[in-house]
């Protein structure tokens, strides 16, 4: 089966490109990152504040079973075009990591087709490969083990 | 380098991962494994085999008991990969998806 999502992480940069084309139009696509509703049900995150325009802002928090935030993160909305572009920060509340900057291009390919762009830029080529590695680490759900001493150590 | 596709199935599943976790502490028996889990231990056997095909847990004959340890450097080469990075949005996108081909418009 074809990966319809495309990560591009090359050596020594500080960048992260990822491509993914939708069966869906154009316009569709760009409703599920515009409206906060939807937002929600995809991200699998409360949608505090999403101001889609220019100086705008957003912020994201989730909550565990009991009421305590697993998850928050804010940033600041440089660029709002719809169903064409998205530029964004993006930065992770009470964790000692730099923002991000993002930038999001919408495409048509066909009536019911289209494709989305995001290009990612770290502070540094290790603020990039950390991020790249988080997703394994909290795969294995490594509290206080041998298995995160091994992940720390990756360089 | 090259890495068999089947470690990241092999990591995807959750009962896989709580051995890893497991073992990553001590070298352990499969009996000693599958206590830790309701499964049965022909369950938990079969998992293992998978985890030592993949060579993310690696075992040695003590006496009568094999026992698993973990292999850091394969778990090292697996966290280097960005498969696990590449499937997180894999299944956000495949989420994003589904919604909005079932999305209709209110009003």
């Amino acid at each position: 089966m074809e990966k319809k999502t495309k990560i591009s992480a090359q050596e020594g940069q500080q960048e992260i490109l990822i491509t993914r084309e939708f069966d869906l139009p154009l316009e569709l696509l760009f409703k599920a990152y515009a409206e906060a509703e939807i937002v929600e049900q995809w991200m699998g995150t409360k949608v505090l504040k999403l101001e889609n325009k220019k100086s705008g802002s957003w912020q994201f928090e989730t909550k565990d079973q009991n009421g305590n935030i697993i998850f928050s993160a804010n940033g600041v909305i440089h660029d709002f075009v719809p169903e064409k572009r998205i530029v964004r920060t993006f930065e992770m509340d009470n964790v000692n990591f730099a923002p991000q900057l993002e930038f999001l291009e919408f495409e048509k390919l066909t009536d019911d087709k289209s494709k989305l762009t995001i290009q990612t830029i770290y502070k540094s080529v290790e603020h990039r490969d950390f991020q790249l590695k988080l997703p394994f680490a909290q795969g294995l759900n490594m509290a206080h083990n041998r298995l995160e001493e091994i992940v720390k150590q990756l360089k | 380098m090259e890495i068999r596709r089947d470690v990241f199935q092999a990591i995807a599943d959750p009962t896989r991962r709580a051995i890893l976790n497991l073992v990553a502490i001590q070298a352990m028996t499969p009996g000693t494994i599958a206590d830790n889990f309701d499964s049965s231990r022909q369950t938990i056997s079969k998992h293992i085999k998978i985890l030592t095909e993949c060579e993310l847990l690696d075992q040695q004959q003590n006496g009568r008991e094999i026992y698993y340890y973990i292999n850091p450097k394969k778990i090292k080469e697996v966290a280097d990969f960005i498969e696990p990075f590449r499937q997180m949005w894999e299944e956000r996108f495949n989420k994003l998806e589904s919604i909005m081909k079932n999305y209709k418009p209110k009003k």
